[in-house]
């Protein structure tokens, strides 16, 4: 009784805290603007299975995306032994969901092995992080701050299913006489030993869920939000062609306007600014991007301007983007401003007149981030708001104006060519 | 070196005054109107569609820029009256099936017209040619390469973009038999620089140029020629190689001159 009733506690503050994170992150999005409609449920969903449960963009990385695929199965697997564990703590039932017999002794038993999987691999992981010198760990978004993010993180996950086995192995031993599922790794522990482990049942049980709890609440304010986020970002990403760039509506109306005197001027539309400067102006896609980037690197790995020693690195786009909401949200929300931008504060006009819109990041990215058109829109917001293009380019948006081509050449010479 | 003789092209003013209505419109795009090197690959499709006796016309003085570079460079208000007029003219001569050479054109054309009221079959004329010469239609008996060796580029607006990977490299198979692939091809094909209005500004800073990283990997494949399928990728492999000083024994080739010399034309 007194064991439920502390946990009970404990789950509140955790879905407090939690609550508390989430209601500041809403207060974010609420400052943004929309964002292509979420449409063709039947594809996303089918899209997600493919991406997001199949990991197919992952394993674009054969070696190291199997490591990240197992460890994200065995997870799937794990959480819904975590919920028995939170179902058992407040109803104080021991092993809730051992009803479902085989399916319950299969979850259970995939839960226990690839505890000890994930385990292995998430040191593997830590220790190349700190050893090997992986090139798309490092850059100048990759602060120290977060590489202590990154290795706290595989520190929770590690004892996390340290924590698991133990209780494991403690339930084992301790029901000598048989017991609900099936512990293929942690019996075989007990079996080794042959010492009494039924001492760790309940530490195991507690430092495992309070682990759970406490990194639970550290991943909204963590690059590993990931956990979280990554799914549902691919549930909702952009089914479109990457090479799309979608038309500014805005624009469209007053182009309308241009070409016929006769349309009506529609008051009632909102007088937006062209592009993108700062948070404000992103979509809550962008926003939720950011907040979804595990910063693998992946895309800035595979960037032409990057690999060739530009400064643009499209992490960084969005590593920014989710920095200085951190900074302008909180301000934004009670009413103040800074004398600061995403643009020019965070990132450089040098950094976006580099990109090729090649899509090979967007191609690359797990969990379907668009880098080119979040860059495009800060450009947008450069030619069109400030008329701050690079030269060669202001001649060429001379030569379309006046002749119909990007070069020099009279539109009465087009078929020369066959000449 | 053959002398260019004028090729016949047929104009869509001038058909419809006829009172014709041709099927596919080759749509030539700015660089197949005037650049230099990329003239000849619209010179080689225009006698490929001859030869085929297509029912096809061009819109000559009436095409304009599809705005492209202009949307990718942030100037949304210059691209879009340029669609705005483009698909007037389009709209006015009810076509259905347009034909691109440039992926560029080809990806704007079909992903981003359509929001403003274009609306047509938009063909890139690899997979055009890809099915001309899976239904039998475009007989290739010679092989004016024999004994050479090809790698293919993959122009991103094709590829990554609208994944059209395998047309191009079933046309240069027909003629080569092999496509020597390099490291990074298909979706992970590395830019060639030019993407992004890049092609008409300088490259910001860096330690190479982007054309110069996918030229030595072209080279580093020891082949005799590389396709592409683009007429930027055409210019920054083409000043690769020149800067590289591999002209003589390594060619930038368009998809569409392997088959114009493949069939004699």
């Amino acid at each position: 009784m007194i064991k439920q009733i502390l946990f009970i506690i404990t789950l509140l503050i955790t879905f407090g805290v939690f609550a508390y994170s989430v209601k500041r992150l809403w207060g974010f999005f609420k400052l943004t603007k929309p964002a292509y409609p979420i449409k063709n449920i039947g594809a996303r969903i089918s899209h997600t299975l493919n991406v997001a449960f199949g990991q197919t963009k992952i394993f674009r990385k054969p070696v190291i995306g199997l490591m990240h695929a197992l460890v994200f199965w065995g997870f799937l697997v794990i959480t819904l032994g975590s919920i028995e564990m939170v179902v058992d703590g407040v109803s104080g039932l021991d092993r809730a969901f051992a009803f479902t017999g085989w399916f319950y002794d299969v979850v259970i038993a995939s839960g226990d092995v690839f505890a000890l999987l994930i385990l292995i691999f998430i040191k593997l992981f830590s220790i190349r992080r700190m050893f090997l010198k992986v090139k798309r760990f490092s850059g100048v978004e990759m602060t120290p701050k977060a590489n202590w993010d990154a290795q706290l993180s595989l520190f929770f996950i590690g004892f996390l299913m340290v924590s698991l086995i133990c209780f494991n192995m403690g339930y084992v031993s301790s029901h000598p006489n048989g017991y609900e599922g099936v512990y293929p790794v942690s019996a075989a522990l007990v079996n080794l030993f042959g010492w009494d482990f039924s001492w760790l049942q309940e530490p195991g049980w507690w430092v495992h869920i309070l682990l759970i709890f406490t990194f639970a609440n550290y991943l909204p304010y963590s690059k590993h939000f990931h956990v979280f986020l990554s799914i549902p970002n691919v549930f909702l990403a952009n089914l479109e062609p990457i090479t799309k760039y979608p038309n500014l509506e805005s624009i469209t109306r007053e182009v309308k306007l241009m070409l016929d005197p006769e349309a009506a001027y529609d008051e009632n539309a909102e007088v937006a600014r062209f592009g993108v400067k700062d948070v404000e102006d992103v979509s809550w896609k962008n926003y939720m991007d950011s907040l979804s980037c595990t910063q693998c690197g992946r895309c800035t790995d595979v960037c032409p301007a990057n690999i060739t020693g530009k400064l643009l690195s499209p992490r960084k786009i969005f590593v920014d983007l989710r920095k200085r909401m951190d900074e302008k949200g909180p301000l934004a929300i009670a009413g103040k401003e800074d004398n600061k931008s995403l643009l020019r504060d965070y990132i450089s006009e040098e950094e976006i007149w580099a990109c090729t819109t090649c899509n090979a990041c967007a191609q690359e990215c797990p969990i379907d981030i668009s880098h080119p058109n979040l860059i495009m829109d800060m450009r947008r917001y450069l030619v069109m708001e400030e008329s701050a293009a690079p030269t060669g380019l202001n001649m060429m948006f001379a030569n379309i104006e006046n002749n119909g081509a990007p070069w020099q050449f009279s539109p009465e010479d087009r078929m020369k060519w066959a000449e | 070196m053959t002398i260019e003789t004028k090729i016949d092209v047929p104009v869509m003013a001038d058909v419809t005054a006829k009172g014709e209505k041709p099927e596919y419109l080759y749509w030539v795009g700015c660089a197949g109107a005037f650049d230099d090197r990329y003239q000849k690959v619209a010179r080689a499709f225009a006698k490929i569609l001859n030869h085929l006796g297509v029912s096809y016309a061009v819109l000559g003085k009436e095409e304009s820029c599809t705005g492209d570079a202009a949307k990718r460079a942030g100037n949304e208000m210059l691209f879009q009256m340029q669609a705005m007029q483009n698909i007037e003219v389009l709209n006015g001569y009810q076509v259905k099936k347009i034909i691109c050479t440039c992926p560029h054109c080809y990806n704007t054309l079909k992903n981003e017209y359509p929001d403003l009221g274009g609306n047509y079959e938009v063909i890139n004329y690899t997979v055009f040619l890809d099915e001309m010469i899976r239904t039998g239609k475009l007989k290739l008996e010679n092989n004016p390469f024999k004994g050479e060796s090809i790698t293919y580029h993959d122009p991103c607006y094709l590829g990554r973009g609208n994944g059209i990977y395998d047309a191009p490299r079933n046309v240069v198979k027909a003629v080569f038999g092999e496509v020597k692939e390099m490291k990074r091809a298909r979706s992970y094909g590395l830019c060639c620089g030019a993407g992004g209005a890049q092609m008409f500004k300088e490259a910001e800073k860096g330690n190479k140029e982007v054309n110069i990283e996918r030229t030595e990997e072209v080279i580093e494949r020891k082949v005799d020629k590389v396709a592409s399928a683009c007429p930027f990728c055409m210019t920054m492999l083409t000043d690769g190689i020149k800067l590289k000083n591999k002209e003589a024994e390594l060619q930038n080739i368009d998809i569409a001159e392997i088959i114009e010399k493949a069939l004699n034309l």
